[in-house]
């Protein structure tokens, strides 16, 4: 990746990780999990997918389906950036004005489905991979899951299926941010070996740092990994990514912090001093 | 024509349609080969079943899915709900061996409380045809509708020849002015037997079969309270959330009240055996339920 492509990308991720912040007051969100999977939205939506404002409905456009759903700060920061949703509909976050809550809506422009219940967007987005196959449409569906969410048994489920069926046009990629809503996984529910898990699948399975943007252009270039196979993309992440005073932290699951707390935030996303948080979590669990 | 032959005839014309089952192939056994670009059998995946069926009609593909009843209902539920239900997409749901058509095979395979649960979801309709006859008479018109719809699947002989179907609307015979029975599945066959019973001992009866229960026939119902003395409402269902509460939510809404007589399973599971072993059993014959109305009827000295 060129010095300028690599420079781009970290500047439209710092921008979405702003909006993720600022959408944190004000009845608060998800902050954890959207700033583990920022990165991999923007490197999505700006180097990966094919789909623009203009393809967002055109039937042979790429998928992307936001299974975890409560991180769906990320995408709409995302979206922002792309043009997609004008900024200031970002204050519409959580009034009754607008769509824009703590899971995505598909009203919003971009959004592929709904989600917010764990396990279900994955056979949504084989439904969506069966079709386009027997349309020889060559394109991609990609679904992100959270590490916590492959506690549902229809995410294995569906992966059963989707083998059966041979649909290597869909892409899985787990936002392995080591947490589920209050515990580490591997103290709650162990999820490793995680990558034999999918092997024994039958998925091709591929391991990144869910952070950068160079080991991203290369795996994700070589998608499908395998013919006839389901692609897993295990992006090994940290909750909170950005924010060291909340990073890898269990309690900080679902914030809502005050509006210092807010500016803090931003000046330390961008390396200035610490922010000292004092409102505690919500413990919504 | 039998189901098989309206998949078929179905698919040729509009490729939208797209049959899937969670290996329940009964329906569609013998065309699988015929109808294979636009067939999924998902194994034993309910849930993923109807996820899948979501994407797909996103896709714009009209699936309709196959499974028991039972485990389509309960087991996919909140995939029903939540993939089909919220974003209003239009898939089509067979529920089959629903009532007391699972026979012999107990408890777990009763979906007895299939209508009350799937109406509940908003957007969602119910159409529950009482032989293969009505089933035939009224499928196209389901499958072509708009919004997702529940169906009792079953392919019972018919006992009576079935007139036209219109979505919400009840097949009405008789314009009788004592007993008016309101029954929808395959306890209809029953409901016409018991009408010729009553007939003959002197009473005025009519009969109503409902076909969908959800959008329900509202006018047709308050006209039939409004002419008859005894309603009673006769379903291979737990007695909440079925037709007995249909017809009190309707009555209700109407600010009415009027003698009814729920024929219904009393918060119980039913006796598993060879269908006319269980209707013996659990007095859903013609006979027993012709005894039972005459009875009530005769007690509340009209």
């Amino acid at each position: 990746m060129t010095e300028e492509k690599l420079y781009e990308l970290q500047q439209t991720s710092l921008k979405v990780r702003e909006h993720i912040i600022r959408m944190s007051g004000n009845g608060g969100c998800f902050i954890g999990a959207s700033l583990s999977c920022a990165d991999l939205t923007v490197y999505l939506y700006k180097e990966f997918l094919n789909i623009s404002k203009e393809t967002l409905n055109d039937e042979t456009r790429d998928y992307l389906f936001l299974s975890k759903g409560h991180d769906v700060p990320a995408l709409y920061g995302t979206f922002v950036e792309l043009g997609w949703l004008e900024k200031d509909r970002l204050n519409n976050h959580l009034k009754t004005n607008d769509f824009i809550y703590w899971h995505p809506n598909r009203n919003i422009p971009g959004i592929e489905f709904h989600s917010g219940s764990l396990g279900h967007n994955f056979s949504v987005a084989a439904g969506v991979a069966l079709d386009c196959k027997l349309k020889n449409i060559n394109n991609k569906i990609v679904v992100i899951v959270g590490d916590g969410e492959l506690n549902e048994g229809s995410m294995w489920e569906g992966l059963l299926v989707a083998n059966a069926y041979k649909l290597d046009n869909v892409l899985v990629i787990v936002d392995r941010n080591q947490f589920q809503a209050n515990l580490s996984t591997e103290e709650l529910i162990p999820l490793e070996p995680l990558d034999k898990k999918f092997e024994a699948f039958n998925c091709a399975v591929k391991k990144i740092n869910g952070h950068n943007f160079d080991e991203m252009e290369n795996v994700f270039n070589s998608f499908p990994f395998e013919k006839n196979k389901i692609s897993v993309v295990i992006a090994e992440t940290v909750r909170g990514k950005g924010l060291p005073s909340i990073e890898k932290r269990a309690d900080r699951w679902f914030v809502n912090f005050k509006q210092e707390e807010i500016e803090q935030l931003i000046q330390e996303l961008h390396g200035n001093a610490k922010a000292n948080l004092t409102s505690e979590t919500l413990m919504v669990r | 024509m039998n189901y098989e032959q309206l998949l078929i005839e179905l698919i040729s014309n509009d490729n939208r349609y797209f049959v899937m089952t969670a290996e329940n192939r009964a329906a569609m056994r013998g065309i699988t080969n015929q109808i294979k670009n636009n067939f999924i059998d998902t194994g034993i995946t309910e849930q993923t079943m109807i996820g899948m069926a979501a994407g797909l009609a996103l896709r714009g593909r009209v699936p309709i899915v196959h499974a028991l009843a039972t485990f389509l209902t309960m087991r996919a539920f909140e995939f029903i709900r939540t993939d089909v239900g919220i974003p209003n997409l239009p898939v089509k749901i067979m529920g089959s061996v629903a009532g007391f058509l699972s026979e012999a095979n107990g408890p777990t395979h009763q979906a007895i409380e299939d209508v009350s649960i799937m109406r509940g979801i908003p957007n969602m309709n119910v159409f529950c045809p009482a032989d293969l006859q009505d089933f035939n008479l009224g499928i196209k018109k389901v499958l072509q509708h708009d919004n997702p719809f529940y169906i009792r699947y079953l392919n019972l002989p018919n006992v009576v020849e079935h007139s036209e179907f219109e979505i919400g609307k009840a097949e009405v015979f008789g314009n009788g002015k004592d007993i008016a029975i309101l029954v929808y599945g395959m306890l209809f066959t029953q409901a016409f037997k018991v009408k010729e019973i009553l007939e003959k001992k002197g009473y005025s009866v009519r009969l109503l079969n409902l076909r969908t229960l959800k959008p329900i026939d509202e006018t047709e119902i308050l006209k039939t309270v409004n002419e008859c003395k005894l309603i009673v409402t006769i379903e291979d269902h737990f007695i909440t959330g079925g037709l007995y509460s249909i017809l009190a939510e309707l009555l209700l809404r109407n600010k009415k009240t009027t003698e009814v007589l729920p024929i219904a399973l009393m918060n119980k599971w039913f006796k598993p055996a060879l269908l006319n072993d269980v209707l013996e059993y659990e007095g859903f014959t013609a006979n027993k339920l012709a005894i039972k109305i005459e009875n009530y009827f005769e007690e509340k000295n009209f």
